[in-house]
């Protein structure tokens, strides 16, 4: 009852704030343009989003003056904004640090880049370093086993941390942090390598789907409506089965395999963004141009083609390598995917899955499978900032 | 202020967004329209025309912002009227007619229901009534079945047909002011005579104000009561039609009016016997099932610019697809400095190929938007003459000063940093990159403003008296034929009607199509219209006339 209660007050307030919002505005400011055309949603959203802002501000006060069992409520939510802030301002930072060191032109492009995208462009950076220097940067080995399992993350001893682990240890005494750091090795690394197979192949499918027309592009377009009318992942767990049976005990023959086949199935998406696009291009009058001049098919597609296609392309290549990297996750999780004892976020999420029900009054206990969740949403996050920005800055999209 | 007066803007400044900043479309212009009186307001694209046009309605295009100066419409406030108001203004009082009638009225609705909602939202008339008037005014507006033609959807009537039922639309509340932006520009001038003749008819029936948005001057003329020029934003000046045609007091006036003097001196006759260039021979074609050509037939000298016209649909550009071979004839054949050619493109050799070149018409596509201007025009150079490095950037800078471009400047641009009028020399850098002897422009000035286009054929003319090239110009505007041409073929619904050096089409007599063309072209002079009217017999003037029913 409270709730709905809420519910109306928050949409009373708003409902007259905007208008009042916006009356002053135009009062106080002679008319001004910015508030004369001001839609009347607008001014609406100035207000919700002033109470939601309120709101946090208490929530988040609430949860760092109370005392634990109570705190335990809010104990994710501080966190969250936490990191958001400490997140931010290192975008912040970054951002500045990239507009005063560097090249000339890597500082003009932090110039114009958005907060979200220096974020991005961080994790990104980060991400490929632990990635590359994974083997120096860990303290421990992604196989190493220690005898204290189960330490709980935070490093502090009272809560049945170790100061050794700061992220404490899996069930069987795997330091957490280490296997992180390895992830990012194995994780990424697979994930970039399968997206890029798919997107050379879908694309230059598609391309040559809209390029060539007739015959060619109902043979591909119809086998790719085949394999798309099979579920994704079932269709991925049924080939990994084969595979695993074919590759037997050589895991890295079953890695390969595993990207080969989430390759080809995640190719048949990109081919069909790729000919629609492809096929709005190749009805412009400089490929006719090009065309008549003599050119072969190849000059045409890679050279004619793609560079138009690159923005729409980019923004897929962004979304298609989080639904790659989730879909290796799945595949893990499911116990196919990258093979133990290789680390892998996806495995881990699905071995401390578990402590996730300690969440409502032991908070810090749950944080285990939540550090590799994530460590994945982090990341999709991070990617589709900078894509977005990528999109914008090759479009010319105003606002 | 007297009770006439139905719309006054007073110091007028409109801004728009690019890049985060402000920048200024319209500085401060006033404008004042009495009732019934027609407003014509010409300029080049980018003058500002239509930001005007739509700030008559106080209304101002996404990004664009009304930052200062007043519209009083009837003695209302527009610029700070509350939404409510203008709600109950505009569709009801103030009406607009679109420029491309095709793309704005609704495909997936019948064009009465598009046509009833105005009137019934407003609650002017109930939907029976508005159906009725609907159909009263396609009457008077010379629409064929007027009982009938409000039952199609959009796509069932033609352009000519759909810019009138827009124009009913704007009527159907009989607003006291509707603006026409660029109402006739996409319209072939046949069909142009037509909706011209409507709007003026009704707009005197009703005694409603417009005001009228083109570039074509002459069209303005048979339109307008006052003309006002605008230039970047600009007033000119403005005056009576008759006046501003007569007298016009300012420089930019006066060279708008002079653009259509451009004339080349008529050539010597072909020899006899002489092998033309290019000869299509007795060519019939086909899309799919359905033909287009039938048996067209004509040569083309060299050094010679041979006018193809005809209206859309004429089967002008189909000609050009089978030369370059993209549509290979059914029957007939293409010969090449009497040679026949294959007649598919992909079995030509790569220096039959360089011997034909084309010009697009809308430089926007035929230019690839990621390349800049070097690689464009570098790449027929690299392709046919094998040439790279340091004799390719030579060669380029060459092609670039032909076409009277400053090389270090244009080299690296991409297209988009390009004007219309550039991009459309770029174009024929890139056609002369492969050293043709035979140009095909495809309507390559109908996209230009005036002035730029008379830019574009002038070097042309010069590039063909340089270079002894062969043009195959087609066109719909009867006065760049005029301008350029040295023969002309007049090409409808797939035949060639006429055809003939330029002197002899443009005396008479002609071929009763050659003629109806010929006189539809607007003149400069404001009678024209009313003059050809009685000519062809006043309640003839619809589709009769143009002999389509």
């Amino acid at each position: 009852m409270s709730m709905l209660a809420t519910l109306i007050t928050v949409v009373i307030v708003s409902t007259l704030g905007g208008w009042m919002f916006r009356f002053a505005g135009q009062k106080t400011t002679q008319n001004t343009p910015y508030f004369r055309d001001m839609p009347y949603g607008v001014a609406v959203g100035y207000i919700l989003g002033a109470i939601v802002v309120l709101w946090l501000a208490q929530t988040y006060y609430l949860g760092r003056t109370l005392e634990a069992p109570a705190a335990n409520k809010y104990f994710f939510f501080v966190k969250a904004i936490d990191l958001f802030i400490i997140f931010a301002l290192a975008a912040y930072v970054f951002r500045i640090f990239g507009r005063h060191v560097g090249t000339s032109a890597t500082r003009k492009l932090f110039r114009s880049m958005p907060v979200t995208a220096a974020f991005g462009v961080m994790i990104i950076i980060i991400y490929t370093i632990m990635a590359i220097f994974a083997g120096l940067i860990a303290p421990y080995g992604q196989d190493q086993v220690f005898p204290l399992a189960n330490i709980v993350p935070g490093g502090d001893p009272a809560l049945g941390g170790n100061p050794d682990f700061p992220l404490g240890t899996d069930q069987i005494g795997r330091d957490i942090l280490s296997r992180l750091i390895f992830g990012a090795q194995n994780t990424v690394g697979i994930a970039f390598a399968t997206t890029c197979l798919a997107f050379f192949i879908g694309s230059s499918l598609g391309f040559l789907a809209a390029t060539v027309g007739g015959w060619v592009d109902q043979l591909l377009s119809r086998a790719v409506d085949v394999l798309m009318a099979i579920p994704a992942l079932i269709f991925a767990l049924l080939l990994m089965t084969i595979a695993s049976a074919w590759a037997g005990s050589d895991k890295g023959l079953l890695t390969l395999y595993m990207v080969v086949i989430i390759a080809v199935i995640d190719s048949t998406r990109v081919f069909r963004l790729a000919r629609a696009v492809g096929q709005n291009i190749v009805v412009m009058d400089y490929i006719e141009a090009a065309k008549l001049r003599g050119e072969g098919l190849a000059y045409l597609v890679f050279r004619e083609i793609l560079p138009n296609a690159t923005a729409p392309l980019l923004a897929e290549f962004g979304l298609r390598f989080c639904f790659v990297f989730l879909t290796i996750a799945s595949l893990s999780f499911l116990g196919v995917g990258i093979q133990p004892p290789l680390a892998d976020w996806g495995t881990m999420v699905r071995d401390m899955s578990q402590f996730i029900n300690f969440a409502a009054f032991a908070p810090s206990v749950a944080v285990a499978p939540l550090l590799a969740a994530g460590a994945i949403a982090l990341l999709t996050v991070g990617v589709n900032f900078v894509v977005d920005w990528m999109l914008h800055k090759s479009s010319g999209l105003k606002e | 202020m007297s009770d006439d007066q139905l719309l006054k803007i007073r110091d007028i400044h409109l801004e728009g967004r690019s890049d985060e900043t402000w920048t200024p479309i319209i500085n401060g212009i006033d404008l004042d329209l009495k009732r019934g009186e027609v407003l014509g307001l010409i300029g080049e694209s980018g003058a500002g025309k239509s930001t005007l046009g739509l700030a008559a309605m106080g209304f101002a295009r996404d990004g664009v912002r009304i930052s200062q100066g007043s519209v009083e419409f009837d003695g209302i406030d527009l610029v700070n009227a509350s939404a409510a108001v203008k709600r109950g203004l505009l569709g009801k009082r103030i009406a607009y007619v679109a420029q491309s009638a095709a793309a704005s009225f609704n495909p997936a609705h019948k064009i009465i229901d598009q046509h009833t909602e105005a009137p019934v939202q407003h609650g002017v008339m109930s939907t029976k009534q508005s159906q009725a008037d609907g159909m009263e005014l396609y009457e008077r507006l010379r629409l064929p079945n007027p009982e009938e033609i409000g039952f199609r959807y959009p796509h069932q009537v033609s352009g000519g047909q759909l810019q009138r039922a827009m124009t009913a639309m704007a009527m159907s509340c009989r607003p006291d002011l509707i603006i026409f932006d660029e109402p006739t520009t996409a319209l072939d001038v046949t069909t142009q005579i037509e909706v011209l003749a409507s709007i003026r008819d009704i707009v005197e029936q009703f005694n409603t104000a417009a005001i009228y948005i083109t570039h074509d001057l002459a069209v303005v003329a048979q339109m307008a009561d006052r003309i006002k020029v605008l230039l970047k934003g600009d007033e000119v000046e403005e005056a009576d039609t008759r006046t501003m045609l007569l007298t016009p007091t300012q420089d930019y006036t006066k060279s708008l009016w002079a653009v259509r003097s451009f004339q080349r001196p008529a050539k010597p006759a072909i020899n006899t016997g002489a092998t033309p260039i290019v000869s299509v021979k007795n060519v019939t074609a086909a899309y799919g099932k359905m033909p287009v050509l039938f048996d067209v037939d004509f040569d083309i000298h060299a050094g010679r610019t041979v006018a193809v016209v005809g209206e859309s649909g004429s089967g002008k550009s189909t000609a050009a697809r089978c030369i370059t071979g993209l549509l290979p004839p059914k029957n007939g054949h293409i010969e090449f400095e009497g040679v026949a050619m294959p007649l598919d493109y992909r079995h030509r050799s790569k220096d039959q190929l360089r011997q034909a070149q084309m010009i697009y018409q809308m430089a926007d596509t035929a230019l690839n938007p990621r390349k800049s201007i070097g690689e464009i025009i570098g790449r027929p150079v690299q392709f046919y003459m094998g040439l790279t490095g340091a004799a390719k950037r030579k060669r380029v800078d060459e092609l670039l000063e032909q076409i009277e471009l400053e090389p270090d400047t244009y080299f690296s641009r991409l297209p988009s940093e390009l004007s219309g009028g550039q991009k459309q020399r770029i174009g024929i850098a890139r056609a002369l990159a492969a050293e043709p002897k035979f140009i095909i422009c495809d309507e390559v000035t109908s996209a230009l403003d005036q002035l730029v286009a008379e830019g574009i054929l002038k070097l042309l003319a010069n590039l063909q008296d340089n270079l002894g090239l062969s043009y195959m110009f087609i066109t719909h505007d009867l006065a760049t034929v005029k301008s350029i041409s040295d023969e002309v073929v007049v090409m409808k619904d797939g035949r060639v009607i006429e055809q003939g050096p330029k002197a002899e089409m443009f005396k008479p007599p002609h071929h009763p199509y050659t003629d109806l063309l010929l006189s539809s072209v607007p003149e400069m002079d404001p009678d024209w219209l009313t003059d050809l009217l009685k000519a062809r017999g006043v309640d003839n003037i619809g589709d009769a006339a143009v002999g389509k029913m």
